[in-house]
């Protein structure tokens, strides 16, 4: 273990590389990740202006997501602008608006979205709604309808800033992609060299051997979870509203499934190179979009939820989620947990029995 | 026509931050001789024979091969050459006739030729059988026969072996000079750094390398007579102990 | 010209018969477009919801009936106790809770108006805003209702006219262009596509050089009157043949399995695809002139690949980055990749509008394979 340490400590450059660039990536994505939705723009479509429209009108300027880039008469006017990606959403009155509205029939409007993006094309729709629902509400008020006002309370997230859903995810992301890319490379460069067999003849049995191979990168792996929390906390101020103890062990249980995933394709693998690509295969993509880093778990059709269960990221997603932004511990958070101890231990085991043949 | 001085170097120097490998070296090697650039390993074989096929740029003086300056016509030296680094440098999961297609037609010969060299080499070493392997699943002696015999392809004036003999066994090593005295034969000038001594025998004229300079150069006759011993081994070993008879000829 | 056709026919046959490769470039990408394709969406279709209902009234089963009766909305129970509530929220049990205080049927009776209270778990911010926008006009339908049905107070009568008239609601139409299903799978397959053709390319274009170096045979090949040019374009045509041909495998999965719409040319497609490529390949090929080891240029390329992917508006909008960030993706040949890809395939776009992307696109392989070439033929010192 200590030739390890040695090994590593020696290349520096490739140890700066594996230091900076978990934290390089966590403050850069955590930064331009951003589903939030500002600066809607606006066409408005008015064949008839009347007072009504124009009262609808300026609450969507009130409003001030809203940015009008263009008016018009005819609803022809749409299909240019979006296009030439010029407007995201187009309000079009009928032609009788008002005198509907101070009449008996109903008001009818529509609402055209650019729905090429249909995640940015719902939330943009239901920011319209809001703004014509509220308007809505006043007419009842001064009517004397009835009113259902509904406070919401958004918890754990109140400014339902999108970064807070994003890190904790790009922290697990960049974890495992490095812990396993490190160990995946530096053991099956050892066997491509054949040093990996002088070990393998020693006295020392095998399963010393990996713990003494990883033991070194789990500590480079704890200097990146640090870092990478650290970042989290003072340039993106997520709440830390659990247990931050917890949240650190955790971490490590996390970083050594991922380094045990490493240590399990060096195994199976039989180059270098392969092992390279098939570490960064089987963790970015998965981890991207199957963990619910990004895209919820509860929105995928039901053949593959159980998929996503397989993945560590996952879980450690749900924990740090569950720490960072709701406070909660062990009680809340035990079965978890034991899940990813399981994941080490199997991931731990079937890398040493790939290792133990090549003795016979 | 080769010009009767095949590769000149004076004062060729290179330096590695402030190590000197390769210590303002001079020589001559004459059209048609097999010359034998020895010294021990880190002498500054390998960084003389790069800066020689321009792999590596000189820090300073001036070096000609084929006539052409190593610093200002690359190009035409690389024409001229053949190369064979100390490294397999093989395609190894290509086959034996790939290999040599695929080289023929980098230097430009028309794909008849390149067959008919082909199947004159492969018969040359006992290979016709297996000309359709993957040179990766080949015994070492092979390989490096077939490396030479690649670097010979394209009929080059000279031909720089860099340690070719290197981990194979004695009887490999004779035939492997067969075919290096063929070659010179043919009028091809050949260009050989080795660490084994006894090799020296085998060629016109050798030098001998000790710590980036040339401490010995000259036929082996010459140099066993300057050092008044039997074998240019023992030659090597007074030159390293720094004995001080004999100089750059 | 010649030794360009047998340089390439080297590079197809250490390709083909590297067994592990060729899967890693033809049947991965594929399998990870099966599986991610349906992976990826933000569809939110049913939200957990638990009741407080500490009125018990009619009204209030109502307005719960309604929500569920809505589809989106699942009942997982009910309690007066809020905090059994909560704990439930803490433990991902719920999504939503409904609060109805105590007097709700009698505030509505006498003053028209209650308030209820929704609190929503919040993690997922944007997930959160939808949920609550479905509860919003849900229960903004449900007062409508109760208003038509139920007879004016007497403040209302005597403040006025023996008759009321409710306001009309105001009937809004929604419809979404382009996509007017909201088909997520529509907007990320095309993207996934990209993503997946652009890592293994150029991992792999990358990788090829280094290993070279790192075997010997690059000193070798240094040595031959080789043009740089031609053992650059000897590296890159192999991997952009083959990263076309998994675009077009790519595409036929995309229109058969999930029926993408293809509105535009496909031809035009293809075409921004050899000129992305270049771009994409050629990054890859000139990290791996700069870097010694396999290893570093993994590393590198696939720091490089990362950015380009996550920052390139696939998973989230360009338009909501920060305006530093959004520069950068001018300079991210994924993002205009994709741009182009959704221009065409899903809106119809035509090669004027396009027009722009793809030049940039242009200007990027013509830069990156020049320093390539450049720095290949670099001797050392």
């Amino acid at each position: 273990m200590v030739k390890e340490l040695h090994h590593i400590l020696r290349d520096r450059q490739t140890l700066t590389i594996l230091l900076m660039m978990p934290l390089v990536q966590v403050i850069l994505f955590g930064y331009a990740l951003r589903s939030d939705v500002r600066d809607i723009r606006l066409a408005v479509i008015t064949p008839a202006p009347d007072a009504a429209t124009q009262e609808l009108t300026s609450r969507f300027i009130g409003a001030n997501r809203f940015e009008i880039v263009a008016t018009a008469t005819s609803p022809a006017a749409i299909e240019p602008l979006f296009r030439q990606d010029k407007a995201d959403v187009a309000l079009v009155f009928d032609s009788d608006f008002g005198s509907h509205l101070n009449g008996s029939e109903p008001a009818t409007l529509l609402i055209a979205i650019d729905a090429s993006d249909p995640n940015t094309g719902t939330t943009y729709m239901n920011y319209m709604r809001a703004v014509i629902a509220g308007y809505q509400q006043e007419l009842n008020a001064a009517n004397h309808s009835v009113q259902i006002v509904t406070q919401t309370r958004m918890r754990f997230n109140p400014t339902l800033e999108s970064v807070n859903l994003f890190v904790p995810g790009l922290i697990a992301l960049v974890l495992v992609l490095v812990s396993a890319l490190m160990t995946a490379i530096s053991l099956s460069r050892e066997k491509e060299r054949g040093t990996m067999e002088v070990l393998l003849v020693s006295p020392l049995r095998p399963q010393q051997i990996i713990v003494g191979k990883v033991l070194p990168y789990l500590a480079l792996g704890f200097a990146n979870v640090l870092t990478a929390l650290l970042a989290a906390w003072a340039v993106f101020h997520i709440p830390f509203r659990g247990s931050v103890v917890l949240l650190l062990l955790e971490a490590i249980l996390y970083t050594i499934v991922s380094l045990a995933l490493g240590v399990l394709i060096a195994a199976r693998t039989s180059s270098q190179r392969a092992a390279m690509l098939g570490a960064m295969l089987v963790t970015m993509l998965p981890s991207t979009l199957l963990s619910g880093m990004i895209f919820p778990i509860a929105s995928m059709p039901g053949w593959l939820q159980p998929v996503t269960n397989i993945v560590p990221a996952t879980w450690f997603i749900i924990i740090a989620r569950g720490i960072m932004l709701k406070g909660v511990g062990l009680t809340i958070l035990w079965r978890e947990s034991l899940i990813l101890v399981a994941m080490a231990v199997v991931l731990l085991a079937a890398a040493m029995r790939s290792f133990k043949p090549r003795l016979a | 026509m080769t010009p009767p001085v095949a590769i000149d170097a004076r004062d060729l120097t290179r330096r590695f931050g402030s190590f000197v490998a390769v210590d303002h070296i001079t020589f001559d090697v004459r059209a048609g001789e097999v010359f034998g650039f020895l010294g021990a390993n880190g002498a500054g074989k390998t960084t003389a024979i790069k800066m020689l096929v321009g792999l590596l740029a000189p820090t300073e003086g001036q070096a000609h091969v084929a006539g052409f300056d190593i610093r200002t016509q690359r190009d035409e030296i690389k024409r001229n050459i053949g190369y064979m680094s100390q490294r397999f440098s093989l395609y190894a999961d290509l086959t034996v006739r790939e290999n040599f297609r695929l080289y023929g037609g980098i230097y430009g010969l028309a794909a008849k030729r390149i067959a008919e060299r082909t199947n004159m080499f492969l018969e040359t070493l006992g290979l016709v059988p297996n000309a359709d392997d993957l040179v990766g699943k080949l015994p070492l002696g092979w390989k490096q026969k077939l490396a030479f015999c690649v670097a010979l392809l394209h009929e080059p004036r000279i031909v720089f072996l860099d340690e070719p003999t290197g981990g194979v066994d004695p009887i490999t090593r004779r035939q492997f000079w067969e075919l290096i005295y063929r070659a010179a034969q043919n009028g091809t000038t050949v260009f050989v750094t080795t660490h084994y001594m006894d090799e020296a025998e085998y060629c016109d004229r050798i030098s001998i390398m000790v710590d980036g300079k040339i401490a010995a150069l000259g036929t082996p006759a010459e140099l066993k007579q300057q050092f008044g011993v039997e074998t240019v081994d023992e030659c090597f070993v007074r030159l390293a102990r720094g004995a001080q008879k004999g100089e750059a000829a | 010209m010649r030794t360009l056709g047998y340089l390439l026919r080297k590079e197809f046959l250490q390709i083909f018969r590297d067994r592990f490769m060729v899967a890693q470039l033809l049947l991965m990408p594929i399998i990870q477009l099966l599986l991610l394709g349906n992976a990826a969406t933000f569809e939110v279709k049913s939200s957990r919801m638990y009741v407080v209902d500490r009125d018990h009234s009619e009204t209030s089963r109502g307005l719960v009936d309604r929500l569920q009766a809505s589809g989106r909305f699942v009942m997982s129970g009910g309690s007066p106790s809020l905090d059994v509530a909560n704990q439930l929220m803490l433990a991902r049990k719920v999504d939503a809770i409904l609060s109805i205080p105590a007097d709700f049927e009698k505030d509505i009776v006498r003053t028209r108006s209650a308030d209820v209270q929704l609190i929503m778990n919040a993690e997922d911010g944007a997930a959160a805003g939808v949920t609550q926008s479905y509860a919003a006009q849900i229960i903004a339908a449900y007062a409508a209702e109760l208003g038509a049905t139920l007879r004016p107070t007497a403040a209302q009568l005597s403040a006025g006219g023996s008759t009321i008239q409710p306001t009309p609601p105001i009937e809004v139409r929604a419809r979404g262009w382009y996509n007017p299903d909201l088909d997520y799978s529509d907007y990320m397959v095309p993207g996934i596509l990209v993503q997946l053709v652009t890592v293994v390319g150029s991992l792999m274009a990358a990788m090829n050089i280094v290993r070279e170096k790192e075997l010997g045979t690059l000193d070798q090949l240094s040595v031959t009157p080789l043009s740089r040019a031609a053992f650059i374009a000897a590296k890159l045509i192999p991997f952009w043949i083959i990263a076309l041909v998994e675009l077009a495998l790519g595409l036929l999965v995309a229109r058969f399995v999930f029926h993408i719409p293809m509105v535009g040319s496909i031809l035009l497609v293809f075409a921004a695809a050899m000129v992305y490529l270049l771009a994409a390949l050629g990054i890859g090929l000139f990290v791996s002139t700069l870097v010694e080891t396999q290893q570093q240029a993994m590393f590198v390329t696939f720091f490089i690949v990362m950015v380009y992917l996550l920052m390139s508006g696939l998973f989230t909008p360009v338009r909501s980055m920060p305006v530093w960030a959004q520069w950068m993706a001018q300079l991210n040949p994924v993002k205009h990749f994709i741009t182009i890809m959704r221009a065409v395939l899903l809106k119809g776009a035509g090669v004027a509008d396009v027009i722009v992307p793809i030049g940039i696109l242009g200007a990027f392989g013509v830069v990156f394979l020049s320093l390539a070439i450049r720095q290949y033929g670099r001797r050392v010192g």
